[in-house]
């Protein structure tokens, strides 16, 4: 009655041969994202402690902020918190038991994408 | 056949203890940055590139100040939640405890970071 079923199962297809589906993609693209952001938020939280410091310190870390390394990290991270913050509002409105239908998931994967590079955009035309 | 009741078999596999209370916190706290992060990025990026005191001018008022101390304390926490749930998928046994000990330290480690720099850029 109250015993576990053990059903032989289907194996799920070797990762492989499996084609790429734009759900899946977007949902790892959402823990790369959010974990990435721990790169920009370190170099950040540096540059604020060295304008706490001295100016001999900011200067230091300023320079590393605004060099070519400090605008690519930046810059990956503005869009990796708009990406981060979309697909997150996406996993509110699936959490609410909405848009789980495969034609509706594509959509919201799509907007993600195109969203987020638009408001990256946005953030640096702004900022 | 064995009669085994549905808590009988689930006893021991729990969820950590806690529930639902980790994926709660993820929701709660992801609706409060989803208000916060996109003043912030203006409020940062504005401050970000300029001379040193512009900077210290910027943090010496309340509202970028207490913003980014928001935005930093609820920011790492979610992350720390957010990395151990991407730890628990990928690692096992004692490199699971020690990694999730690891980014919960991180979390923190920044948050005070952070705080120290706000108070003595504010003050």
């Amino acid at each position: 009655m109250a015993e576990v079923k053990r059903v032989e199962r289907p194996l799920s297809p070797h990762l492989q041969i499996y084609r790429p589906q734009l759900t899946s993609i977007t949902s790892i693209l959402t823990r790369i994202t959010g974990n990435g952001l721990i790169v920009g938020t370190l170099l950040a939280v540096w540059w604020l402690l060295s304008a706490a410091i001295s100016p001999e310190y900011f200067a230091l870390a300023n320079g590393v902020a605004t060099s070519w390394f400090g605008d690519l990290v930046f810059t990956l991270s503005a869009w990796a918190v708009w990406y981060h913050y979309l697909a997150g509002l996406r996993h509110l409105y699936y959490d609410a038991g909405k848009g789980l239908d495969i034609p509706t998931a594509e959509k919201l994967g799509w907007a993600c994408i195109i969203g987020s590079v638009v408001l990256t955009v946005i953030t640096i035309i702004l900022v | 056949m064995r009669y085994l009741t549905d808590r009988k078999r689930a006893e021991g596999k729990g969820a950590a203890g806690t529930g639902t209370e980790h994926h709660w916190y993820m929701q709660v706290s992801a609706v409060g940055l989803a208000f916060m992060v996109p003043v912030w990025l203006y409020v940062f990026g504005s401050a970000l590139g300029k001379s040193h005191d512009a900077v210290l001018a910027t943090f010496s008022h309340p509202f970028p100040a207490i913003l980014t101390g928001l935005v930093l304390f609820v920011g790492m926490r979610h992350f720390a939640k957010g990395a151990t749930m991407m730890i628990e998928d990928y690692a096992r046994g004692s490199a699971k405890k020690g990694l999730i000990m690891l980014v919960i330290s991180i979390s923190y480690a920044v948050i005070a970071v952070g705080f120290y720099a706000l108070a003595k850029l504010a003050l």
